[in-house]
């Protein structure tokens, strides 16, 4: 059995997200897919689960064209894929999760398909409550149900993307097993990542792309190097850590218990100062999101006392926060940030302390057009918030920060961007550092983490595992800490 | 007593039929807002076509019918055209209210056939029990069809957990090849079909004959029902019981005290804000917790991708 | 030339709503065009309809002008009707109880109107910022009990001395009727008029211009965004409820005090449901408020001459605003969908 794709074309609009791609796995490997984001991995992957058509090329599996026109094909032929964000149904159990979308009997013998769950994940290693609902597993688990469930369906080829987003050190090497389990079993694992270490630990060989297009085929081991070449384009040299001193205390924390759902930090004690960037590391859903919440005002403290800058917060409101200088940014760009079918030019407007009644369209304009040069924005004054890409969103996003911000709140700062989106974007932030902005922001990206924050705060299990200096802590024990474990 | 009770059974089957078919269409993620004309212009067809043919029977079929084109134009345009549901919905609405007055108004006054009442022989003997719930006709014993089928369907069998997959999240149904736009547009379709046999019931079955206001706004009311129950369709059985008995109890009061007549058709309308009121209270919203085993039947979170479009990409 | 070709859809929509509103005639018998001859004289055939047509325009512009603010902030204020009813209502009790001459009752009673109007609006706007509740449900449930309202004061305290009928309650005092001007043989409804443009004008500035407006468009768009950048959504949302209900209000005011001159329980003549209907044509601008407006309300007053002339439903006006309007909707969303390729967004996801 092999996994033949030939010449595979998508265009999306004037993008060409695939662009004549073609390459062969064999039965049996654990085969990487390896770009940076927006290279184009992810429309490949969809088109072979079906959940995008091509435009033009073929998927032959074992010889056999494959007709993939929606995932009903993609699963018929045997083809799984495991999405970034696993696509459960949060309110549902487990094992309803499991049964729907199963073939079979009109009746739904809720038994039967509990003692096939049981089998299959005992086989695998995994165990669950079939009662419990999605909601409240971990994302390493919702991912585990989802490859148990892929499984039982009788896929032959399993697509993870970008499956280490998330998951505790623990889980990753757990996950890894499971993978290379797989493949020894004789299924083809296509392993979609944009992090060479990973791929470097994993795989037997590698397909990267860049731009649409297929550039480097290789058996592993290859030199790292030649990766990041061959993803890049030119060899990417990592940005030198810079640091300024810090200053005096600008957001001080005393006993403060924090509770938002089943998170709850207890008698929290934290001074960030002046300048001083730190970094919130963690699984999603660990009680980052309820530290940065609480610090931009929209929970309150239990017990306790939060002040910035000398101002008494406590008990103030999300409005009283952002005139004592707070800001807050959610990961969600166009949820959470940015208003859709408003342009920039309103967005800008919006986010301005100007309070006149009435706008000056003109003035608004021009000063859309400033921030565009000065944020490199692709777009228009006039250009609606969904128009722009991630980056460009995010951009925007940047530019609306108020110039005299004591603290900055980010949640996943660069999630999804491109590497110079990103990188444009700690320019910025670490610009208004050195103006004395403390930053907090929260990340899954444990390069970023160690690259950007003077400290790291970890969270685990909704509450703060460990604090460390970026002096003292590398990418391997903050791994650990995140999976709640301390390195012997 | 017996009366009373056969009474408020016999007054809430067409609003029971109805809801079940509004609970159908919103778990797969569709909302259907044309209720109240949909009943109304079905309740128009299935008497009009019942008086030319002479035959209940095939009035309700006509009714199912009518009621299946409103929510198929429904589901077209928001699957095909991505339009608005609550904007088509509302604006179907008006038409269809004003298409029954137009088409309708040469058969007010007029009778028609009914459907016959058919005691089912042996139950109707139990005591009290036999006269409640076994004394009437097709249209109550189909209500009953209704609760239970569309309660099985949902939690017993396959598509059914595949119904409310499309509508908690598509795009993790569509992933597991689940054809979601077909399933709703033909889930929509069928409850389209079960609020038009529900406005059949009004002009063939609970009263007889064809007037403007015949279905007393209740196309919005069961709309609120279905809310009420939480998408549950036990709990929005008893929702649609709850108010019949109120019906009931308001029509005999009205012998008592004559002045309740004019407030009558108004009754019901704070009533609804405040059961609304009522199940989004956070009291409401403990009580539900404290019973994690029953969170279907005591959750009131809407599926969660009610009202959406989805596109697969 | 890429005006004239946007416009196409519309006019094929329009087209195709005609030729449906053609097959519904030929069903039941009527002669087509003899009814659309007599739907074009009965709104705009003599002077004296074209008044009567104007006077029916203005309160659907007020209440078109304030549903289109209550659009901008995302809010389906079905509400409407009770908020038109309760303005009459309030309207009707400065006439009633309030003595003095007419320049100063008549301004007092559009005050009243906007007031009635604006509380009936901002509870259901409550209902639904405090307790939850849809204001599809919270509005239409006060429609209802607005109504119930009004049926009620017609038949009991208010009713007509000695006899108590749905027909109304006395006719107002002359002070109380909106002054007409003469011209060409017939009274013109001049203040009306002049109440109905003036509040599309405002509507119109208030969206485009200022601040207040791009917040309520914000917050119409998506509230949680708008939260987090520091505008206070809910009294935004109740601000959009207040000023939608105001001019509902106003049209109920102008119901009693120049068209009926007295309260009926129907008072609301249907034109805030049919303000949702112009809206949602215009495309919740209010650019084109006021010639749709107009449209409308030509088939709403030229329907009721089909049942004098030829005994038909005058039921079929609103078929053909409501088809018209669905059909639109379907012309628009198709040709954004030919100009956007066949489902293909704009980047990769």
């Amino acid at each position: 059995m092999a996994l033949e794709i030939r010449d595979i074309h998508k265009r999306f609009g004037p993008v060409r997200a695939s662009d004549g791609v073609t390459f062969t796995v064999e039965e049996g490997s654990l085969h990487g897919i390896l770009g940076e984001n927006g290279a184009g991995k992810s429309t490949l992957m969809k088109i072979l689960s079906g959940f995008y058509e091509a435009d033009s090329g073929e998927v032959v599996l074992d010889g056999e064209v494959l007709h993939l026109r929606s995932p009903a094909d993609a699963i018929d032929a045997g083809i799984g894929m495991l999405h970034q964000d696993p696509l459960v149904f949060l309110p549902f159990t487990v094992l309803d999760n499991f049964a729907l979308g199963s073939p079979g009997s009109m009746r739904l013998d809720r038994k039967a398909a509990e003692a096939e769950l049981m089998r299959v994940s005992g086989e695998l290693g995994f165990e669950f409550d079939p009662e419990r609902l999605v909601r409240d597993l971990t994302v390493g688990e919702r991912q585990q149900l989802s490859i148990t469930r892929l499984l039982w369906l009788g896929a032959r080829v399993l697509i993870f993307d970008e499956p280490t987003t998330g998951i505790s050190a623990s889980q990753r090497i757990q996950l890894f097993d499971t993978l290379r389990t797989l493949a020894a079993g004789g299924m083809i694992v296509l392993f979609v990542s944009h992090k060479l270490e990973e791929v470097e630990a994993l795989c037997d060989s590698v397909t990267v792309i860049r731009r649409g297009k297929v550039v480097y085929e290789a058996e592993m081991p290859v030199a790292s190097e030649t990766l990041v070449e061959k993803m890049f384009g030119n060899v990417f040299v990592e940005e030198e850590r810079t640091t300024v001193p810090l200053g005096d205390a600008m957001l001080r924390v005393e006993a403060a218990t924090l509770s938002e759902g089943t998170t709850r930090i207890e008698g929290l004690d934290l001074g960030i100062a002046r300048s001083e960037v730190v970094g919130l590391a963690g699984l999603e859903g660990s009680g980052q999101r309820t530290l940065l919440r609480a610090c931009a005002g929209l929970i309150q403290p239990e017990s306790g006392s939060l002040s910035v800058d000398g101002i008494e917060l406590t008990r103030a409101s999300y409005r009283e926060h952002l005139a004592a200088g707070v800001h807050y940014l959610p990961a969600g760009r166009l949820e959470e940030g940015l208003v859709q079918g408003i342009s920039i030019a309103e967005h800008l407007v919006l986010a301005s302390d100007d309070t006149a009644f009435f706008v000056d369209w003109k003035a608004a304009d021009a000063r859309a057009g400033e921030e565009i040069d000065e944020y490199s924005i692709k777009g228009l004054p006039s250009s609606a918030a969904e128009e722009l890409s991630g980056g460009n969103q995010q951009r925007l996003l940047l530019a609306m920060i108020p110039d005299e911000v004591k603290l900055l709140l980010l949640e996943h700062p660069t999630r999804g961007l491109d590497v110079e989106s990103a990188a444009f974007v700690w320019t910025r932030l670490l610009e208004r550092r050195n103006h004395g902005t403390a930053t907090v922001f929260a990340s899954a990206d444990l390069d970023e983490l160690l690259n950007y924050s003077d400290r790291i705060i970890v969270f685990f299990a909704g509450s703060v595992f460990a604090i460390r200096t970026a002096a003292e802590i590398d990418g391997e024990e903050l791994g650990y800490l995140i999976g709640g474990k301390v390195r012997a | 007593m017996e009366a009373t009770f056969n009474s408020i059974i016999a007054a809430a089957a067409p609003l029971i039929i109805a809801t079940m078919g509004e609970t159908i269409t919103e778990k797969s993620g569709v909302i259907n807002l044309s209720l109240e004309g949909s009943l109304r212009l079905s309740a128009m067809t299935a008497f009009a076509i019942a008086f030319w043919v002479g035959n209940a029977l095939v009035g309700f079929a006509a009714a199912a019918a009518v009621g299946a084109a409103i929510a198929a134009i429904i589901a077209f345009s928001s699957i095909r055209l991505k339009l608005n549901q609550i904007a088509v919905g509302f604006v179907l609405t008006l038409l269809a209210i004003e298409l029954a007055s137009f088409l309708g108004d040469s058969f007010v006054g007029e009778r028609g056939p009914r459907v016959p009442p058919l005691p089912i022989p042996i139950l109707s003997d139990i005591p009290f029990v036999g006269k409640v719930f076994f004394d009437h006709d097709l249209v109550v014993y189909f209500s009953y069809v209704a609760i239970f089928a569309t309660w099985w369907y949902f939690y017993r069998t396959r598509p059914g957990l595949n119904l409310q997959g499309i509508g908690e999240r598509p795009e993790a149904a569509f992933a597991r090849g689940i054809p979601v736009n077909m399933l709703r547009f033909w889930y929509t379709v069928l409850g389209g079909a079960m609020v038009g046999i529900a406005g059949a019931a009004y002009s063939l079955d609970v009263k007889l004959g064809w007037r403007e206001t015949l279905t007393l706004n209740l196309g919005w009311i069961a709309l609120a029902i279905v809310i009420f129950g939480g998408w549950h369709p036990l709990r929005v059985a008893f929702g649609a019981y709850l108010f019949g008995a109120l019906q009931v109890l308001a029509f005999q009061l009205q012998d008592v005290f004559p002045g309740v007549a004019q407030v009558l058709p108004i009754a019901p309308f704070p009533l609804m804000i405040l059961a609304l009121v009522f199940v989004y209270s956070d009291w409401f919203r403990r009580i539900g917790d404290r019973f994690p085993k029953m969170r279907n039947l005591l959750g009131s979170e809407a599926p969660a991708a009610m009202g959406t479009v989805f596109e697969r990409e | 030339m890429t005006r004239v070709r946007a416009a196409v859809p519309t006019l094929v929509a329009l087209a195709l709503a005609l030729a449906v509103g053609v097959a519904l005639l030929l069903v039941v018998g009527a002669p087509p065009l003899e009814t659309f001859r007599l739907l074009v004289e009965g709104s705009f055939g003599s002077a004296s309809k074209i008044s009567a047509t104007l006077l029916a325009w203005s309160p659907l512009l007020l209440a078109s002008a304030g549903l289109v603010v209550t659009f901008a902030a995302g809010l389906w204020n079905i509400g409407v009707e009770g908020q038109v009813i309760m303005g009459g209502i309030a309207a009707t009790w400065v006439a009633r109880t309030v003595p003095g001459p007419g320049w100063v009752l008549i301004p007092l009673m559009v005050l009243a109107g906007a007031v009635g109007g604006l509380l009936w609006a901002v509870f259901a706007g409550v209902l639904k910022t405090h307790g939850n509740v849809h204001e599809i449900f919270g509005g239409l449930g006060l429609d209802f009990v607005a109504a119930g309202l009004a049926t009620y004061l017609v038949i009991g305290p208010w009713k007509r001395a000695g006899v108590a009928s749905t027909s109304g309650t006395d006719i107002f005092r002359p002070e109380a009727w909106m002054p007409e001007f003469q011209a060409f043989g017939v009274g013109w409804p001049v203040i009306p008029v002049i109440l109905g443009l003036l509040s599309v004008l405002v509507v119109w500035m208030l969206l485009r211009g200022t601040l207040f407006g791009l917040r309520l468009k914000a917050v119409g768009s998506n509230p949680y965004s708008s939260f987090l950048l520091g505008i206070p959504t809910n009294r935004y949302m109740l601000g959009a409820f207040a000023i939608g209900g105001a001019l509902a209000g106003i049209a109920g005011t102008v119901q009693v005090a120049a068209f009926h001159h007295k309260l009926v329980p129907a008072i609301s003549g249907g034109y805030g449901f049919l303000g949702i209907l112009v809206v949602l044509l215009a495309g919740f601008s209010a650019v084109w408020i006021a010639p749709i407006a107009l449209f409308f309300v030509g088939i709403s007053v030229g329907s009721t001459q089909l049942d004098l002339q030829l005994g038909l439903d005058s039921a079929f006006g609103g078929v053909l605003q409501g088809i018209i309007v669905l059909f639109v909707m379907f012309g628009g969303a198709w040709s954004v969908r030919r100009a956007s390729g066949r489902l293909t967004p704009q980047e990769e996801p």
